[in-house]
């Protein structure tokens, strides 16, 4: 991509009105997360909570990563700017789901297969 | 010979036709990633750790008031969830201020920008407010392994949403004296990434330390 059409990509962002669907979405995907947790907890009923305590996790991490995604892309303006920008951003976050996985696998995983499960009070 | 007046842009173009002020910051949020991953990951090692109380979800026996007491669980999640909700929306009042700023409507500058910088203080004043509520109920920072990854990992971003503030208002303030023209824009945009960011930040925290059990 030469300069000028870079630039020129830098600069058509999105409109207000996408930035406000945008913005319903992040909320209502925040309302059903913390419905979730509700659910899981047995908050909106004991007869709920069998069905919401297994998918608990898997929705937090789907909607959670959906709301970063929708936030890097578009309030970031990464879909709109220039690659460069994008690979900044993405490689610095694979290391760093690698960081958070090899450190979950050194200091947790380890310490109970080695024989040393930690003192466990509660959550 | 003379040249009709250009107006001064604000922009420092480089090689990658990027404003370098702009690839500075996408390189330090890249940076601050693996700060916040590792803050992150020792949370999720030490969660369930703890050998005392107070805890987050769970009652617990905790030394409050110099005797060992029951205590209840810690969190409070309405009141964070309305917390994460006006972090969300300051996101989307930046955009909009943003979008003044380009299209050079001073008033929708003014407005939105205030609204982001009163939704960051709320923020800030609802942290401040937490973080005293737990330690009257006997969560300091050393009580046990939860407050200590706790306090590190949510005061970390904290810090983060306060200095957000102080760059967005020290911004604000030079949009009431008329200095964001849209040829300084950039200024606002670059601002408005770090604020984004620390957004980007907490959709990760909120679910990960506060809903997580």
């Amino acid at each position: 991509m030469d300069t000028h059409s870079s630039a020129h990509a830098e600069h058509s962002h999105p409109t207000p009105g996408l930035y406000l669907k945008i913005a319903v979405v992040l909320f209502v995907l925040t309302a059903l997360e913390v419905l979730t947790f509700e659910g899981g907890r047995g908050g909106l009923g004991p007869a709920l909570q069998p069905v919401f305590e297994p998918i608990v996790v898997l929705i937090l991490v789907v909607f959670s990563g959906a709301k970063f995604i929708l936030v890097a892309m578009f309030y970031m303006h990464l879909k709109q700017d220039g690659a460069l920008l994008s690979n900044l951003f993405i490689w610095p976050l694979v290391i760093a789901a690698g960081v958070i996985a090899a450190l979950i696998v050194l200091l947790s995983y380890w310490r109970v297969v080695g024989g040393m499960p930690a003192p466990e009070l509660g959550s | 010979m003379s040249h009709p007046a250009a107006p001064v842009i604000d922009h420092h173009y480089t090689t990658t036709g990027i404003d370098n002020k702009k690839i500075a910051l996408w390189s330090l949020i890249g940076s601050e990633c693996l700060f916040f991953a590792s803050l992150i990951s020792m949370y999720l090692v030490y969660r369930g750790r703890s050998l005392v109380g107070p805890l987050p979800h769970s009652e617990s026996r905790c030394m409050l008031h110099g005797q060992m007491q029951q205590c209840e669980p810690i969190f409070e999640i309405p009141l964070v969830t309305l917390g994460t909700a006006v972090l969300l929306f300051s996101s989307f009042f930046v955009v909009m201020a943003l979008y003044g700023a380009q299209k050079g409507k001073p008033g929708m500058l003014k407005l939105w920008l205030s609204l982001t910088v009163l939704c960051g203080l709320f923020f800030v004043g609802m942290q401040v407010y937490e973080f005293n509520h737990f330690f009257h109920k006997g969560l300091g920072y050393s009580t046990n392994l939860f407050g200590s990854t706790f306090y590190t990992l949510t005061g970390f971003h904290g810090t983060h949403v306060t200095v957000g503030v102080i760059w967005l208002g020290t911004l604000l303030i030079r949009a009431f004296r008329g200095k964001i023209p849209p040829e300084k824009a950039i200024n606002l945009e670059i601002a408005a990434l770090y604020w984004h960011f620390v957004d980007v930040v907490w959709i990760v925290i909120f679910p990960t330390v506060y809903l997580l059990r």
